[in-house]
């Protein structure tokens, strides 16, 4: 029996597993070092806010893997042998491979910065990461300070869970805006409003000089580029991005530039190894994406697909229209097509752009400046439907059509206020101005 | 420094302590409580009106404090930083102390009155006769145990529905909800039922009658004394007596088969209001696991078939033989309960034979225990139902079903089990109404396209203990006989996932193995192949 060997057991991982097993009887092995049991990383933050325990971010209940036959085998693997199909494991044993399925996911980013590696001062993306932070910053008198580098989308959650726990955050964005390389300025700028709504020491347009460290090899404070400002603290959370996790592959044949090299069919240049979810790399990128996609659902779809081509449908990846969706403190953020900050906008994309007065709620619409065509929508405060936006994307509706059918893909709550008419006069208030 | 202690365990320090405004609160209502206890242990207040006044007040404005300070500083949103941290919400010392104190209660409430105060015909003492003021007022009469716990039960649904209103401000949903759950509480379970009390006199006499308490959950609707009352009544105990059937056999369906099974757990029923309210904070304990899952279909709907069978063996044995006497008789009551039975069967053998696999043979089995029971009524006559009488069988209903189960173990343990454990493992009426919500229902969770990251907020903070998230993970509405419909599976989200809809019942269930988002062939290949 051909033996599908999986390295993490995050989102792609799991994927591939469970589809490799709805269409086959291969058995599948899947190794991880990092948690016994497949968990949603995206809800760590709320195992620290005290919303659910850790157990809660476990999706299948323990007895699913064996009762689906998928092999579980916590170990690290130090080294990848090709030309013997063996893994290597730190613990000194190893496992034979027919197939090999690489989905190891990110690491946080360090550029560098002198004092990034002392004590209390960590990512957030492991399982690891979240029991460091209860030592590190467990509350407000272990952590007086806490000072969070890097303005995205982890950073944002990591001064939200702070915040819960009533310790001050100071926030280094090294934008002129918050995450304003991806939203358009209006967004970026209400979310300005609403990150210093929850009192949070924003510093825009701030880098991180150096981390200093007291006499115990700890953080005591950090210093700023730009002012030269010294902020005393007890805890740094490094969160400018991640980069795909792949330092166990050094010495092997498999090809690597940021992250695994990957073709459309997500092969790397090695016979029966693959690559998947944020570690891969595409050669070329696909469209408007970027070649290496560290997010959720992308993962996801890349396990669907090589589990297709393991089972012997030899699948392209080929994402369909982009969506993500994230929360700002109290603010859900849905995106689907592109819409593009003020960096790498096309020249043709123009925006149609509506805030609600109470300054939590906005849209943004992008279309072609000639052919009015839709090219996407980010929704801040309202839940939009995706289907409906992937279905006019598809049909390549124009702007009109979507302002005026807004009502169709409202996805709020049922008796919610409902914010199409106050959109429609805007639309046709700006149409009357331009 | 050394006196804090680093937990390694996940499971980190609960967010700042209580604030002045709560202490205050705190204070506040625990004078008022006191004042109840003072009366348990037959303090002469002098002025009861007057101190009766000062303690609900002291108690509802407690409450409402405490909310304030807890969620009044803070912007609209999400409340549920520490929830797991905090002793009274994650099954802690405190949760033990409330959930001991909450079952004592229920048990001296059900078994032992007397300790409360309630003397049979004559003047009440202790804290029964507290409360002697307010019920005079009301319905003219003393007040009974039943009336303490009735003004208690309505103040808990007031008060805590003004701290879930405050937690949840930002949603509409739920804002309206919980105004719903408080107004059908205080009018149709407290004050009408008092009201009309009024009514009666020598001559005349309506059975107390909480009119949204619709039979099987208000079990004993149809016991004789109360039909009896009901027929002596004129044309208002008639009116009421045929609206008692009307609820169940028409009005139910049609309300369901528009709404889904929330319009009354979650908007109208009394039991619901509680675990709404009060119990909101208790709702993540809940059990998610496939197993407990198992376990409630058995138990809930054996607890229907013998609610089912307990009533028609009731109503069977005041009933007579002679159609000369009396047109309705035993054996047309027999077999028109037959007869519905059989045809309500066959409506969801014939229209739902796709859908139902093993379902249908656990419900072909209960079905078959009711006609078999029936037919026992009807050879063995008389009341002898083979081994038990049917009044053997009503009071170990009332004693198993309606106090222990409903009461002690579904209220009492709010802090353990979470706050829907009647509701979910012992209310026949949830069962029906979970089989026309499953069966006969535009209402679906619809889930958004692929935006799902199976973070699992849904499952913890759902009361009913459905996995929501195994649901919303594969793009699948989620269609469950026992949702209630609270919609906090959808508040909680943090994607904008989830939403409560009414929608057509075609593709109202439909499942992908392929999330959108994909590539749209290989979405088809495989949803298709399902499918098929």
């Amino acid at each position: 029996m051909e033996h599908i060997v999986i390295i993490g057991n995050g989102i792609s991982g799991v994927t591939a597993a469970r589809h490799i097993r709805k269409l086959s009887d291969k058995r599948i092995t899947i190794v991880s070092a990092e948690s016994d049991y497949f968990f949603s990383r995206t809800a760590l933050m709320y195992v620290y806010m005290g919303h659910m325990k850790f157990e809660h971010t476990q999706p299948y209940e323990n007895w699913f893997w064996k009762q689906n036959s998928i092999d579980l085998l916590n170990r690290y693997v130090t080294k990848v042998e090709s030309n013997t199909k063996t893994l290597h494991f730190s613990e000194g044993d190893s496992l034979k491979y027919d197939k090999l399925i690489i989905a190891t996911g990110s690491k946080p980013n360090k550029f560098g910065w002198p004092g990034q590696d002392l004590e209390g001062v960590q990512g957030l993306y492991h399982k690891q990461d979240l029991e460091n932070l209860e030592v590190y910053a467990p509350n407000n008198r272990i952590c007086k300070r806490a000072v969070i580098v890097g303005g995205g989308l982890i950073g944002i959650e990591l001064a939200e869970m702070l915040h819960t726990r009533n310790i001050p955050v100071t926030f280094l964005v090294r934008e002129s805006s918050f995450w304003n390389g991806v939203l358009p300025e209006g967004e970026s700028q209400m979310i300005n409003r609403h990150i210093k709504n929850h009192h949070i020491d924003l510093r825009l347009s701030s880098n991180l000089k150096e981390i200093i460290s007291d006499d115990k090899g700890k953080v005591k404070a950090v210093v700023i580029k730009e002012t030269g400002e010294t902020i005393d603290c007890d805890f740094v959370g490094l969160t400018a991005g991640v980069s795909p996790n792949i330092d166990f592959l050094n010495e092997s044949d498999v090809e690597t530039g940021r992250g695994v090299k990957v073709n459309r069919f997500l092969e790397t240049n090695t016979k029966d190894v693959y690559a998947i979810g944020d570690c891969a790399e595409q050669h070329e990128p696909i469209g408007n994406r970027r070649p290496i996609e560290a997010v959720w659902y992308t993962g996801r779809m890349m396990g669907e697909t090589v589990a297709q081509t393991i089972c012997g449908n030899r699948t392209e990846y080929r994402p369909g229209h982009w969506f993500n969706s994230a929360k700002f403190f109290e603010i859900e953020y849905q995106t689907y097509g592109w819409v593009h900050g003020k960096k790498g906008r096309p020249e043709q994309e123009e925006h149609f752009h509506w805030i609600h007065e109470d300054d939590t709620k906005c849209i943004t619409i992008a279309y072609d400046k000639d052919t009015y065509e839709f090219l996407g929508i980010n929704t801040f405060g309202i839940r939009m439907r995706h289907e409906v936006f992937d279905t006019w994307l598809t049909e390549k509706r124009d702007l009109n059509f979507v302002v005026s059918n807004l009502s169709l893909v409202n996805f709020d709550p049922e008796f919610y206020k409902k914010y199409e008419r106050s959109i429609i006069a805007e639309f046709q208030n700006q149409l009357t101005t331009a | 420094m050394s006196t804090i202690q680093r937990n390694m365990s996940l499971t980190g320090d609960a967010p700042a302590a209580l604030n002045a405004l709560q202490k205050v609160a705190t204070i506040l209502g625990m004078m008022g409580v006191l004042i109840l206890v003072l009366a348990v242990f037959n303090f002469d207040f002098p002025n009861k009106t007057l101190w009766l006044t000062i303690a609900l007040s002291e108690i509802t404005l407690g409450i409402i404090l405490f909310a304030k300070g807890a969620y009044g500083n803070s912007l609209e949103g999400i409340k549920n930083h520490g929830v797991w941290f905090k002793s009274i919400s994650s099954r802690g010392y405190l949760a033990w102390i409330s959930g001991i104190a909450l079952t004592g209660f229920y048990i001296i409430l059900y078994f032992f009155p007397q300790y409360i105060g309630l003397v049979e015909g004559g003047p009440n003492k202790g804290l029964v006769a507290l409360f002697d003021p307010l019920s005079y007022m009301l319905s003219g009469n003393p007040a009974s145990q039943w009336f303490v716990y009735g003004t208690l039960y309505t103040i808990a649904i007031f008060a805590f529905g003004i701290k879930f209103f405050w937690k949840y401000r930002h949603n509409r949903y739920e804002k309206i909800r919980t105004v719903s759950v408080m107004f059908f509480q205080t009018a149709f379970a407290f004050l009408i039922p008092e009201f009309m009390a009024r009514l009666n006199d020598d001559n005349f006499n309506l059975p107390y009658y909480d009119l949204k308490n619709i039979w099987p959950l208000n079990y004993y609707n149809f016991e004789q004394y109360r039909v009896d009352d009901f027929i002596n009544a004129g044309n208002l105990g008639l009116g009421l007596l045929i609206f008692g059937v009307v609820s169940i056999l028409v009005i139910t369906p049609i309300l369901t088969y528009k709404y889904g099974k929330r319009w009354y757990c979650s908007w109208v029923c009394g039991c619901g209001g509680l675990a709404e309210t009060a119990g909101d904070p208790f709702r993540h304990l809940s059990d998610k696991s496939q197993s407990a899952w198992k376990i409630e279909r058995w138990v809930v709907h054996s607890v229907l078939v013998f609610v089912v069978v307990m009533t028609t063996a009731v109503i069977a044995t005041y009933l007579g033989y002679d159609s000369e006497k009396y047109w309705f008789t035993k054996d047309i009551f027999l077999f028109s309960v037959g007869a519905l039975l059989t045809i309500i069967f066959g409506l969801i053998w014939f229209f739902k034979r796709d859908e139902l696999k093993k379902d249908a043979r656990y419900g072909a089995i209960g079905y078959l225990a009711i006609i078999l029971v029936l037919i026992g009524i009807h050879y063995f006559g008389k009341a002898n139902l083979f081994l038990f009488e049917a009044e053997t069988l009503r009071s170990s209903y009332g004693f198993l079903i309606g106090a222990i189960f409903s009461g002690v173990i579904g209220t009492g343990f709010y802090p353990i089990f979470g706050n829907r454990v009647w509701c979910r493992f012992g209310c026949p009426m949830a069962a029906i109404l979970g089989l026309q919500q499953r069966l006969f229902s535009k209402f679906r969770i619809t889930t958004n396209g692929g935006q799902c990251i199976s973070c699992g907020n849904c499952s913890v903070y759902c009361e009913m203990g459905i996995d929501v998230r195994a649901y919303a993970q594969k793009g699948e509405n989620i269609v469950r006989a026992s949702c209630v419909g609270c919609g906090i599976c959808s508040a909680v989200c943090p994607r904008g996932v989830l939403k409560l809809e009414n929608g057509p019942m075609h593709g109202r269930i439909d499942g992908n193995e392929i999330l959108l988002g994909n590539d749209v062939d290989l979405m088809t290949l495989v949803n298709q192949k399902n499918h098929s």
